[in-house]
């Protein structure tokens, strides 16, 4: 990745020809109708920063900012422009360039993005913090007598969406090495950050499927996190280093494949060879990892997951693709498969499956207005389907939709496709 | 990028709104271009009208200090139509966007000018009925753009262009009073066809407001065929052989191979990269005429040695192959950073001749071409894949269309049967059309807009 507009190789902006077939596609041109808050649009702008036409401005971080990085347009788009290249680009130089920071947002990026996302042993650390602060009733009580008033803007804003911390982490629940019966991969398994603090059930499930596929699962307890959102907020050489200490603890030519869980992450890990195309040392090792990278669902398909003899009961179910496996890793049609292939479970299409429902990251905390009438729309589709579960899987989405459910009063449950498939096989355990 | 004076500009704000008047830089160079390669000009202020009576006054406020106005919609043009000039102001009509009315007793919609083209047919579909006219980005092209442009698409051979479709029009003048034409009588003698003058004046008339749209039962059936070819004359034949057999079937496109490979590695649904023509076919209507036309179709095709030929399996599948067909413009954007789009159309005796010509060229002047097109109604699509950056190359391309341009007139047909004249064939007008038609549309354009208000140096200069 180049550090600025100016440097990256020209034809990159020169591949969009402006016809304008992603507009229809793009949620914030959608949702306003100006060309500045579409795909088209936001290039025109950087081509211009490029060209020395336009300044750096504010403004132009607000473009960026606003961008919900869905990658949508890249699913729509025939030319085949790397958006998410440029937007990750035009972020990085309106971060290095310091726009569009007060004292707050410069406080808050360096302790997480720079500090609790850089250390695995400190995020858990303030994890299992939270975790007592909701677990001993803090929050309720804090709630009750209004202390949580005394929270700077930013955070009370944010405090009724903290999402709840996991009783265990992912190494309370999954061994270092699990071996199935009879071993025919072997592959490693990435717990993610949020997924690991919140979802290390859903973590669980996803090795507990990979066992009863003959896969020997490989899950270090300490992981770095991928680098995914510093890439995607401009923070690009914090997202080498990340890539670098993964591809150390996961030497790729060890395994048949690196399985991750979450769309966002996904992603980036399979982009690891563009990060680090510069770096002598690095470079072949990235393009092996990339080729190793694989999205669960991916991988179960790829080798002929085995169906469960048993289901979950009379079943409706519907889907939500999440930006980043679906108009990122192109994973559409395997996750759809997978529930398929549990007895007595019923898919019906989600209108809309893969329009963003508003979570994009840390959307919701940088524009959450926006964010708020995706997060609507998605919930409004979803109830109409008529379903008992909604299957997605990344947890941002799951976090921002569960929220939209319970805000809605809607009964339905949101589950992961691993944790269902999960469920049936420990099912015909149960049974045997 | 000079700004209007302020007083323009605060009474543009008291009219529309301070919100629907843009002038920051970062907002308005995302309105200094449409969907045409290598156009771009320097945009001062963009104003986006809520109604056709904001839109008298913003034209009456632009006669009164002499100000010129580019109207655009989703700015999907491919002439350059909406690409502004210096100092106008840039009319954007996005926020018109609705649909009045579906009338299915009188078989009409009434849309305003903004509204997009796929909606209009998605809201007649919910009456049994359908819009024809379907150009290649109706997912967001609006009507008005449509009806200015006077668009084509991929059914021009059984149904005709958007000006067969077009009842009535609410337009305002250049000097902003309001006028209407025509309306919903299948005939109607009275007078001069004034909405006529209007379809395809490129915005260079009036400013379309509102439209009166036909639109007609929505066919029963529907079958779509792919056929491959090792020969781009064998694809041609078929066509010739399909119409001589009395089939006038709603498609007939093709691709070439450059074309075939750009699709493919987008839309990765499976379509034979190595033959050297895929002829995409369509036939609509009664499901028992569907089904005998569909069966000619295949073997005529099979008759000129299509290697394969096979029917979509279903609707889905039917759509994904329109849907391929609509990117093959932007698909070809993959190869080289600039792609300049070419519409000639010939008699469809001369199209195998003319897509070898195009070959011919493009070996000549050592450039790469793409094409592909409408078969079943002559137009094509040469699209020479080239860098606006390179000065020399570009020169070439010139080279190019001009070879294009002067064989295309030799057999006395268009320099562009869809896409406008507008700035992209503004230099090759007077020798299509002649003398003596050059002027009269130039006296008409003087006279009705003495001013040279409304998209100036577009068509003439």
């Amino acid at each position: 990745m180049k550090p600025s507009l100016k440097l990256l190789d020209y034809s990159i902006l020169q591949q969009c020809m402006h016809c304008g077939m992603c507009l229809p596609a793009c949620p914030t041109y959608v949702a306003t109708n100006k060309e500045r808050h579409s795909p088209r649009g936001r290039i025109s702008l950087m081509r211009a920063v490029a060209d020395g036409e336009l300044k750096l401005s504010p403004a132009f971080a607000d473009e960026m900012s606003y961008c919900l990085g869905c990658l949508a347009c890249q699913t729509a788009c025939p030319a085949g422009v790397d958006y998410s290249n440029l937007l990750e680009t035009a972020r990085a130089e309106v971060q290095s360039a310091g726009l569009n920071q007060t004292f707050t947002s410069r406080f808050w990026r360096t302790v997480t993005i720079r500090g609790l996302f850089m250390r695995p042993r400190l995020l858990r650390f303030v994890g299992r913090l939270l975790w007592l602060y909701q677990r001993l009733g803090l929050q309720t009580a804090f709630r009750k007598i209004g202390l949580t008033k005394l929270l700077p803007k930013d955070l009370r804003r944010l405090e009724p969406q903290c999402p709840t911390i996991a009783t265990k982490f992912s190494p309370q629940l999954i061994r270092p090495i699990e071996s199935p019966a009879k071993k025919q991969h072997r592959v490693a398994l990435l717990t993610g950050c949020v997924q690991d603090l919140v979802f290390a059930d859903i973590n669980r499930d996803t090795a507990d499927v990979l066992l009863a596929n003959g896969c020997e699962v490989h899950t270090p307890p300490v992981q770095p996190c991928c680098g995914s959102l510093h890439a995607h907020n401009g923070e690009a050489n914090a997202a080498k280093t990340l890539a670098k200490r993964m591809i150390d603890l996961f030497p790729p030519s060890q395994f048949d494949a690196i399985i991750t869980n979450a769309g966002g992450c996904g992603n980036h890990l399979r982009h690891y060879s563009a990060l680090l195309a510069d770096d002598a040392v690095y470079a072949p090792l990235a393009k092996l990892w990339d080729s190793k990278l694989r999205d669960i669902h991916e991988w179960m398909m790829e080798h002929g997951c085995r169906a469960p003899r048993k289901g979950l009961g009379d079943l409706t179910a519907t889907y939500h693709d999440s930006c980043h496996l679906t108009h990122g890793q192109k994973v559409t049609k395997q996750p759809r498969d997978l529930l398929k292939l549990i007895p007595g479970l019923k898919l019906v299409e989600l209108p809309e499956a893969n329009w963003c429902c508003g979570s994009a990251g840390i959307y919701n905390i940088t524009q959450p207005e926006q964010s708020e009438q995706l997060l609507v729309r998605k919930v409004g589709h979803v109830i109409g389907t008529g379903a008992s579960v909604l299957a997605t899987a990344n947890p941002g989405c799951h976090l921002q939709i569960a929220r939209g459910l319970r805000q809605a009063g809607s009964p339905i449950t949101l589950l992961q496709p691993v944790t269902l498939l999960a469920r049936a096989y420990r099912k015909e355990k149960m049974t045997a | 990028m000079s700004s209007p004076d302020p007083a323009v500009l605060a009474r543009l704000r008291e009219i529309v709104g301070a919100e629907n008047v843009l002038t920051s830089p970062e907002d308005t160079i995302p309105y200094g271009f449409d969907g045409t390669a290598a156009l771009k000009g320097p945009v001062g202020v963009v104003v986006l009208p809520g109604s056709t009576q904001e839109i008298s006054e913003v034209v009456k406020l632009a006669a009164a200090r002499g100000l010129a106005i580019v109207t655009r919609g989703s700015g999907t043009g491919l002439s350059g139509g909406s690409v502004p000039s210096a100092g106008c102001i840039v009319l954007c009509l996005t926020r018109l966007d609705k649909i009045l009315s579906v009338d299915a007793a009188n078989l009409t919609v009434r849309a305003q000018c903004g509204a997009i083209t796929a909606a209009i047919d998605a809201a007649a579909n919910k009456h049994g009925l359908f819009y024809p006219p379907d150009p290649g980005s109706m997912k967001i092209s609006t009507i008005g753009g449509n009806v200015a442009e006077n668009s084509g698409g991929l059914r021009g051979l059984k149904y005709g262009v958007t000006r067969d479709y077009v009842m009535g029009l609410e337009v305002v003048l250049p000097d902003g009073r309001i006028a209407h034409f025509g309306n919903a009588c299948v005939k109607d003698v009275a007078g001069y066809s004034m909405k006529d003058l209007f379809i395809g004046s490129e915005g260079t008339l009036g400013i379309i407001t509102e439209v009166l749209l036909k639109v007609l039962p929505r066919p029963a059936a529907r079958r779509t065929m792919l056929a491959s070819y090792d020969r781009m004359e064998d694809a041609a034949q078929t066509v010739s052989d399909i119409i001589a057999a009395k089939i006038i079937p709603c498609t007939l496109e093709f691709l070439d191979r450059m074309t075939i490979g750009c699709v493919e590695d987008y839309a990765k649904i499976g379509l034979p990269r190595d033959c050297e023509a895929l002829l995409l076919m369509e036939t609509d209507g009664h499901p028992a005429a569907v089904a005998e036309e569909a069966e000619q179709m295949l073997a005529l095709a099979r008759a000129r040695g299509a290697r394969d030929v096979r029917v979509a399996r279903d609707d889905a599948e039917a759509l994904q192959l329109a849907s391929a067909r609509r990117s093959a413009f932007s698909a070809l954007a993959r190869v080289r950073p600039t792609t300049i789009l070419e519409d000639v159309t010939v008699p469809r005796d001369k199209l195998a001749e003319m897509v070898a010509f195009v070959a011919e060229v493009a070996k000549k002047h050592n450039l790469l071409v793409g094409t592909f097109g409408h078969m079943g109604d002559g137009n094509l699509h040469p699209t020479f894949l080239t860098d606006e950056r390179n000065t020399e190359e570009m020169a070439r391309v010139h080279e190019a269309l001009e070879d294009i341009v002067t064989k295309t007139l030799a057999h006395a047909r268009t320099i562009t049967g869809e896409h406008g004249v507008a700035l992209a064939k503004k230099a090759w007008l007077r020798r299509q059309v002649g003398e003596n038609s050059h002027d009269l549309m130039r006296e008409i354009k003087r006279a009705w807009d003495p001013q040279n208000l409304l998209n100036p140096g577009k068509i003439f200069d």
